[in-house]
């Protein structure tokens, strides 16, 4: 009975401290003008979207942005149940998704990624060629050593070994997977029927390695290896990646440029709400395994100055932030997207007023 | 009952020699005046009621996450009931869940590596306490405390690296080689998986293990040395005979302590194991544990019923992990009652 009443103390007590320091930190915040936003999700756009908030820190130093990189279900989570002020994800949301958020939620393209297959075959020079048919029927087991005739067929050169192919694939649920296994579908009726396409799939063979990091290490020290990961990380590491046949027929490599291409071909059949994918992209030089990265944000801002301070960061991003891009490895969204992207921050709103001014 | 194991650990504490069974059955080695209240101190109260309070902190954080946990698995629990725990699918695009991959391969790779950490820990821990001469032992004790300070990221990344291509290169042939008529060592060499996975337990849980250990065996009074060796025993002898048996229950515990080390570690095993929800009965092959599933696919998991199946994964580890030390609380208990073991530390 005692100790109840102690704990019933203790709690008392620690409450009146939580509060205390609650109303502190407020009227700070009041005082100084100052505008904190908070940020989670997708792990993928992590380094470039923490530049931008370095860089806009020194436009605005009113705005404080913090952004968490959770991973892509983490900040979809977050967002529908409003913890943080915007959310991140590679994949746009489902209509499912869509459906728990409690107010009508936007999806603003901020940049472009892409998925490189990359491989470990000693004493081959040349970069290897694929077709959609061989990285299907690799990833689903039937093409199993390294010397099979459609890879042959494709890179007559290069000197293939007889050895087994062994499969790396992500383990922990990912953008990179999903965007992945999107491609893999829609180039595979086979795929599509015995796995499917999202950010964890059973895979039918292969070893899982967790996040990029280990993907790529687990190429690098196994010679006859085949897995993906994302372009920058194929690029930083230095790993070999294949070009792959696109739909046009052409056979491109991962590049900046091939990747901006893919988006700008799909960009006629971009919907109003933004939500688009461009794997297998028709242009000519499109990359097949691109993808936008999105983030996430409620058309109606409750908070009105911190809803200010969002859309503008977010138009800075869009436009005088694209530059930062490249030199991180991620492709700025192609001038043809521009006005979409446009369209839809214009749509952001607080108490029935635009948030920007057109 | 609890009484009585309460005041079984004051025994010998007094330097007097304590014979089996004694304690539990004379009541007049007990000290009343130790537990009962006296005179009221207003101190003591306090110090009583916010101890008490600390207590009462652990359990009832312990039962909360219980409750919380079976409330988040509540859909998959009445969505799969008991085919949940000997399903061999994990499909998250089907939404279909079953845990029996994960269970075999969290239980597997610790048994592996109590396997392998076991007898080399208590040879490390025999040399610290008994042979090594004081400069050694001081140093080598410092390095084995310092093992379990490692953080598991860089036991992965040394996996990873290291190990793996090791085993992959040299080992794992040799193996097949020797061993290849078992079923355990059939199948690709690929470096990676559920020997990689225990190996690197083994290494993690060495130092739990070998230090614990080490300080039960050094608690054993010297007059049982000297009385040894003054009876011809040899050094061998003296530690079998009059330290080990003295010891047993405490290191039992240690061992527990690597076991709950290695049946929730995540990150460094995930990195080695292949996280391939199968069974194979083969050491070569990539298997996957319940700690690493949860890791891997949390954040990422979006769905009612994805999420309930993860929690539910964590509810049989939270089980299994609760059944384990129930088991070894008994096995303690009983090894302290064997013939030549006083059973305290």
């Amino acid at each position: 009975m005692r100790s109840i009443v102690m704990l019933a103390a203790a709690v008392a007590l620690a409450a009146g401290c939580k509060d205390k320091a609650e109303s502190v930190s407020g009227r700070g915040a009041e005082s100084t003008g100052e505008v904190e936003i908070q940020g989670a999700g997708a792990t993928f756009p992590y380094p470039l979207y923490s530049k931008w908030i370095a860089e806009y820190q020194k436009l605005d130093p009113q705005v404080r942005i913090n952004y968490q990189s959770i991973g892509s279900g983490g900040g979809i989570r977050q967002i529908i149940e409003r913890t943080v002020d915007f959310g991140a994800s590679d994949a746009p949301m489902t209509e499912a998704e869509l459906g728990k958020a409690p107010a009508k939620l936007l999806h603003i393209p901020m940049t472009l990624g892409a998925v490189a297959i990359t491989y470990n075959l000693p004493g081959v020079t040349d970069r290897l060629q694929l077709s959609p048919e061989i990285v299907a029927g690799i990833f689903l087991g039937e093409l199993k050593t390294w010397n099979a005739p459609p890879i042959v067929a494709m890179n007559p050169q290069a000197k293939l070994p007889a050895s087994a192919i062994t499969v790396v694939h992500r383990s922990d649920g990912s953008g990179t997977t999903a965007v992945f296994t999107e491609y893999l579908s829609r180039v595979s009726a086979a795929w599509k029927g015995k796995v499917g396409a999202g950010k964890s799939v059973k895979f039918p063979l292969g070893l899982g390695a967790k996040g990029n990091e280990g993907v790529a290490g687990q190429v690098k020290t196994t010679p006859g290896t085949i897995g993906y990961v994302e372009l920058a990380y194929a690029k930083q590491t230095g790993l070999a990646y294949a070009a792959l046949r696109n739909r046009a027929g052409a056979v491109v490599a991962p590049t900046l440029e091939n990747v901006a291409a893919a988006a700008a071909s799909e960009v006629a059949s971009m919907p109003a709400d933004l939500r688009l994918s461009i794997v297998d992209a028709p242009g000519k030089s499109a990359y097949p395994i691109s993808a936008f990265t999105y983030i996430l944000i409620y058309e109606d801002q409750m908070d009105t100055r911190k809803g200010k301070a969002i859309a503008r960061f977010l138009w800075w991003a869009t436009h005088d932030g694209q530059r930062l891009g490249p030199s991180l490895d991620y492709a700025p969204l192609p001038a043809q997207v521009l006005p979409k992207v446009e369209a839809g921050l214009r749509r952001l709103q607080s108490k029935a007023k635009p948030l920007l001014s057109s | 009952m609890a009484r009585g194991a309460e005041h079984r650990a004051w025994d010998g504490l007094d330097g007097r020699p304590s014979r089996r069974g004694e304690s539990a059955a004379t009541p007049a080695r007990r000290r009343p005046w130790l537990s009962r209240d006296g005179e009221v101190n207003l101190g003591d109260l306090v110090f009583r009621q916010v101890t008490a309070l600390f207590a009462a902190g652990t359990v009832l954080t312990l039962a909360a996450m219980a409750i919380q946990m079976t409330r988040a698995s509540a859909l998959s629990l009445e969505r799969f009931g008991l085919r949940f725990l000997v399903g061999r699918d994990w499909d998250p695009v089907r939404e279909l869940f079953g845990a029996l991959p994960f269970i075999y391969g969290t239980l597997v790779s610790s048994l592996l590596a109590l396997l392998i950490a076991v007898p080399v820990s208590l040879g490390v821990a025999i040399y610290l306490a008994e042979l090594a001469p004081l400069w050694i032992r001081r140093s080598l004790g410092f390095v084995i405390e310092l093992l379990a300070a490692i953080p598991s990221v860089v036991y992965g990344l040394w996996g990873i690296f290291v190990l793996a291509p090791w085993l992959r290169g040299t080992v794992e042939p040799a193996l097949q080689r020797a061993l290849g008529f078992l079923p355990l060592f059939r199948g690709t060499p690929r470096g990676v998986g559920m020997l990689a996975g225990g190996v690197i337990l083994a290494i993690m849980i060495l130092p739990t293990i070998a230090s614990v250990s080490r300080d039960v065996m050094r608690a054993v009074p010297n007059s049982l040395r000297e009385g040894a060796l003054a009876l011809g025993a040899t050094r061998w002898e003296t530690v079998r005979a009059a330290v080990l048996p003295q010891a047993r229950s405490g290191i039992v515990g240690a061992i527990i302590l690597g076991l709950g080390r290695a049946l929730g570690e995540t990150m460094a095993v995930t990195m080695v194991i292949g996280n391939r929800a199968e069974i194979s009965a083969s050491l070569f092959a990539p298997s996957y544990t319940m700690a690493s599933v949860i890791a891997n696919e949390y954040t990422e998991a979006s769905g009612d019923l994805y999420l309930a199946a993860l929690s539910e994964l964590g509810l049989i580890l939270f089980g299994v992990t609760l059944a384990l030390n129930l088991i070894a609380r008994l096995l303690v208990w009983r090894v302290g009652r064997l013939p030549g073991g006083a059973g305290r530390l």
